[in-house]
This record gives C-alpha cells, sequence and structure tokens, in this order.
C-alpha cells in the first residue's frame, strides 16, 4: 500500500513537472547546419537568440558547406550554413524537388595563410602561394626562407574553404584557370589537424578562416600581385579589400523566409549579432 | 509438458537455422547493394581515367590507384607489425608465461583491443607523427608509416587473442611427446606447438589483416590523406591516402546518385572483393592443411 501511494506522489509530480514544462515548452525549432567555417558562429548566435527568445529552439551542426546545402535539397533542415556560393547543379537539384534556395549574405570571412612561428618567411604573393600549393615550389628558399622541403596542407575536397581556395589562390580567380592542388598535398579533415600539423612542424603552410587561427601561428601578409602591398588579415584590410583572400558567409533558406525564421535572420543582420561575428574574428556583413 | 517439449524441440533448432542463414542473407545483401551502386561507375567513366594516379573529384578525376595503393601499402605495414608482436605475445601467454602473468595478459590485451580507434589516431597525431619526424627526419610525420604503426598495434590484440586460443587447444600430449622425445622448449614451440595451431594462427593473422584494411578513422588522421601513387618502399616515408578514408571524408558531401558516390561505392566493392580474397586464400590454406593432418592420422 505504501509502495501505491509512492508510486502515486511519484506520478502525480511527474505530472505537475510536465505540466510546468509545457507552460515554458518552445513552440518553434529551428535546424542549423552546414559550413565547419561558420558552425562557432552559428552556435553563438543560436545561444544568444535563444537567451533572448525562450520560446524558440535553434540546433546548428557542421558537416561542411555541401553536406548543410545537401539537408536544405532534402528538406531536413530551415537553414543551410555555406561558405560558399550554391552551385548550378544544386540550384537545379534544388527546382527538380520544389525547393527555392534564398541566399543570405550573414558574414564575410578571411581565409589566413599560415605557417609555423618560426618559420622566417612573412610574406608571399598570390601566384607565390599558388605555385606552392600547384608543387611548382617546393623548397621554403626558393620563397626567401629557409633550405627546408614544403609542407602543403589543406581542408578536405568537401570543404567550402578548399574549393575557395582552389578558385581564388590557386587560379588567381581565373575562371580558363585550370591549375590543381599538387597530390602530395595533405588533405585534413579538420581545421584542428591543420592547426596541430603547422604548430609543431616548421615545413607547413596552411591555411585556415581568420576566427580559427590560434594566436601562437604566424600569419603570412598575402601580396596581390608582386611589387604590390603585402597586407596581413583583418576585418579592417578585408572591408577595404585589401586583403585578397576573403569572401561573403552565406545561408540559404528555402522561399523568402516567415515567422520566426524571417525574425532570426533579421536579428542575425543586426548590431547585437554582427558584434559577435567581430568577436569570433570573423568581419560583420557589410549591412545597408 | 511432453508437448511443451516437443515444440520447443520444433522450434529452437528452427531459429538457431535461421540465425544461421541470416548472416548468409546479409552478406548477400550487402555486395548486391555494392553492386547495384558501384557498378555503374564502369559505364560512367573510363577504364582508362579510373586506373590512372589522379584523384581529386571534385573536378572529375576519379583515379582510384592512389588510394588502392595507398591501402595496400599501409596494410602490408601494418601486416609486417601485427604478426611478429601478435604471435609472439600469444605463444609466450599460452607456452611461457607462468599463471599468475597469464592472467594479468589477457585481459590487459583484451582491454588494448577495446580501445577506441579515434583515441589512437588523436595519439598518433599529436604525438607519433611529430616524434616520427623529428627521429626520421621527414618532411611530415603525418605518413603511411605512422598509419602502418597504429594499424599494427590496433590489429595485435586481434591476432593474440584467437591465435593464443589456437595455441591453447593444442592437446597437452602433443607438448609432452615431443619433451618426451628430448626436445628443448623452444623446438617444441617450433615445431610442434605452433604447426598443430597452423590453421589457427592462420586465422588470427587473416582477421587481423581484415582489421587492418578496415580501419578508418585512425589511418585519416595520421596518414595525411595525400592521394600520391605509392610506387615504392619508399612510399612508406610520404603521406598517402586510403581507400576507407576516402569513402568516410567524401560520402558526406556527394549528391546522391552522382558519378562521384558512384565511384565511392566502387571503391567500397574493391574493398569487399578484397577482403573476399584475403578470406578465400586464408580458408584454401586452411582446408588443405586440414586435409593433410587427416591423411597423416588416418
Amino acid at each position: 500500500m505504501k509502495r501505491l501511494l509512492l508510486l502515486l506522489a511519484f506520478l502525480l509530480s511527474a505530472c505537475s513537472a510536465s505540466a510546468a514544462a509545457d507552460s515554458t515548452s518552445p513552440a518553434q525549432y529551428i535546424e542549423n547546419k552546414g559550413s565547419d567555417t561558420i558552425v562557432n558562429l552559428a552556435l553563438a548566435w543560436a545561444e544568444q537568440y535563444q537567451n533572448d527568445h525562450a520560446d524558440i529552439r535553434i540546433s546548428v551542426t557542421g558537416g561542411g558547406s555541401g553536406t548543410g546545402i545537401a539537408a536544405l535539397l532534402n528538406g531536413t533542415v530551415d537553414i543551410a550554413n555555406a561558405s560558399r556560393q550554391i552551385k548550378k547543379e544544386e540550384i537545379a537539384e534544388a527546382q527538380g524537388k520544389g525547393i527555392q534556395p534564398v541566399e543570405h549574405i550573414i558574414a564575410r570571412d578571411a581565409i589566413a595563410v599560415i605557417v609555423n612561428p618560426q618559420n622566417p618567411v612573412s610574406q608571399l604573393t598570390l601566384q607565390q602561394i599558388s605555385d606552392i600549393y600547384s608543387g611548382k615550389i617546393s623548397n621554403w628558399n626558393q620563397v626567401g626562407g629557409e633550405d627546408r622541403p614544403i609542407v602543403k596542407l589543406s581542408r578536405e575536397t568537401n570543404s567550402g574553404t578548399h574549393v575557395y581556395f582552389l578558385e581564388t589562390v590557386l587560379r588567381l580567380g581565373n575562371k580558363e584557370n585550370k591549375t590543381l592542388f599538387s597530390t602530395d598535398t595533405l588533405l585534413l579533415p579538420s581545421s584542428e589537424g591543420i592547426i596541430a600539423e603547422t604548430r609543431q612542424n616548421l615545413n607547413a603552410i596552411g591555411y585556415d578562416g581568420l576566427g580559427y587561427v590560434p594566436k601562437d601561428l604566424k600569419m603570412i601578409a598575402v601580396a596581390k600581385e608582386s611589387g604590390g602591398a603585402y597586407v596581413l588579415p583583418s576585418i579592417e584590410t578585408v572591408n577595404d579589400k585589401t586583403y585578397a583572400i576573403a569572401r561573403d558567409l552565406y545561408m540559404y533558406t528555402d522561399g523568402e523566409p516567415s515567422g520566426a525564421l524571417k525574425d532570426y535572420l533579421d536579428w542575425i543582420l543586426s548590431p547585437q549579432a554582427q558584434e559577435i561575428v567581430a568577436k569570433l574574428g570573423f568581419v560583420p556583413a557589410l549591412t545597408k | 509438458m511432453k508437448q511443451n517439449i516437443s515444440f520447443r524441440e520444433f522450434l529452437i533448432p528452427r531459429l538457431i537455422q535461421a540465425s544461421g542463414y541470416s548472416a548468409i542473407v546479409f552478406v548477400a545483401l550487402i555486395f548486391f547493394f555494392l553492386l547495384r551502386e558501384g557498378l555503374p561507375t564502369l559505364s560512367e567513366v573510363e577504364w582508362g581515367a579510373l586506373f590512372s594516379a589522379r584523384w581529386y573529384p571534385i573536378e572529375e578525376y576519379f583515379g582510384i590507384l592512389p588510394l588502392l595503393t595507398g591501402s595496400l601499402i599501409i596494410t602490408l605495414g601494418a601486416t609486417l607489425i601485427a604478426v611478429p608482436f601478435g604471435i609472439g605475445a600469444a605463444v609466450y601467454i599460452s607456452e611461457i608465461a607462468p599463471r599468475w602473468m597469464r592472467e594479468i595478459l589477457k585481459p590487459l590485451v583484451e582491454l588494448l583491443g577495446g580501445l577506441p580507434s579515434v583515441v589512437l589516431g588523436f595519439l598518433g597525431m599529436l604525438v607519433l607523427s611529430p616524434y616520427l619526424r623529428v627521429l626520421l627526419n621527414l618532411p611530415t610525420g603525418l605518413t603511411a608509416l605512422a598509419g602502418s604503426l597504429l594499424l599494427g598495434g590496433i590489429a595485435v590484440p586481434t591476432v593474440v587473442s584467437v591465435a593464443e586460443d589456437a595455441l591453447d587447444s593444442v592437446p597437452r600430449a602433443y607438448r609432452e611427446g615431443a619433451w618426451a622425445l628430448g626436445a628443448t622448449r623452444w623446438q617444441t614451440i617450433w615445431r610442434v606447438t605452433l604447426p598443430a595451431a597452423k590453421s589457427g594462427a592462420l586465422t588470427a593473422v587473416m582477421l587481423g589483416v581484415g582489421r587492418a584494411i578496415g580501419e578508418t578513422m585512425t589511418v585519416m588522421m595520421v596518414t595525411g590523406n595525400a592521394p600520391v601513387l605509392a610506387t615504392s618502399p619508399g612510399s612508406f616515408f610520404s603521406p598517402v591516402r586510403t581507400m576507407t578514408a576516402t569513402i568516410a571524408a567524401e560520402m558526406g558531401e556527394v549528391a546522391n546518385g552522382s558519378v562521384h558516390y558512384h565511384v565511392l561505392f566502387f571503391i567500397g566493392l574493391t574493398l569487399f572483393v578484397i577482403s573476399l580474397i584475403v578470406n578465400i586464400i586464408a580458408s584454401s590454406v586452411v582446408f588443405r592443411a586440414k586435409k593433410r593432418a587427416e591423411r597423416i592420422l588416418s
């Protein structure tokens, strides 16, 4: 009997607990997935926004720009994060599935070229970086460094950063240019892998989003052409367009957003949210 | 009551039969699925392009040779490490070690086998590869060698526990017979016990090789994943890209039904066929050995 009472009491309390949870339970879920470059930023936004809006739940996952867009096309997410623009093939596939991807520029990002802090090389031209990654330059002494082999580090091919680096740096933004990464370029599955290897290996050269470069690694100043000014990546040099390797970051939605989704995307472009962008080392989007 | 027993007699063997058949059914289904998704590759990509030396799928370069050689060289290295260490440890545990030592070593080896491979990969990335780079004066420590060492380490527990079981099941009379003939302990192990446990030891090696060639996470973290064609033993000291790492890294990204998607399944099919061949060779060797033993005994 005592047991029964206890059970009853437990059930009652469970009921009241769930009732209490109900009154504050989230009314709206937003699924957000894609670029690993954006994932930290998206998480910080989601956290802040959920603090201010108790009725919204936002889940953020990474996986790569392509993964996010694929998820949007499959209808499993509300927002796809991408560090590259959506491809023509992807738009065609989306239309086949009755989905209209709409693009939102949410922040800007500089890709920093990084080396070990003990590497004496501190500036390179875009052409030199291209030649290093395509294998034409294979020793640091060809670009004013010590007599050491160059170990090239890159993200995997599913990374938006990889594609952007290929188009903007290796091919110098030229669509006719068919330069490829040399086959001995190490393709590491994560930013962490690139940073860990660069930190301990004097031969290494790598690239990563500005927001992810730790203080103990050295960033290379990049010149657009030989004779041009060498510029270090920063918020100022990205905004005045003197730093060459900078890009927009995107969120894609299915059709023009409405309701809670629209409120969230509008908030992302607000000064409060763009302050978080700067804090994480990205460059705030130029809002009108 | 009687009816109850006969019912159980009817049901239980059939349940066992069904679970036996299900193993075959699952393998057949997997194989069928791989064939269906992988074979379109052969009509979409020309043979010459498929077996070329350039792998860069986002620009339609689908040469799988570098991936094939990458997997093979790492598996070869892992086998060279795992077999002597694994068989040696098994012999020590089963034949030489005193009882109390065996009680400690066996669970330890099993514990090692349960270590998640991603943890080993982490250690490999942060400790082993920098150490190798300094020790051997390499441009980078993320090489096939680092992958082989770690995979060897992963395969050792498998080899040890299977080989140890095989050695354990050799009848005591065999050893006593050898000792009675004046054989030393080493002669007994090398000429009597090990040959008697040959089929079990071979199974151990094959399972170890299977474990090594299918391992993904560790190799992805320590081999650098550069799709370089491995043509000489010198490739041990340069980065390589394996088939498993390629599938793992790229599968999440590809559009369903694209050429790249089919090629990834084709790579999976190739892996499947390789492990099938390894298994067939192993069981045919074991089978032949058994037949000979039967002939001698009869």
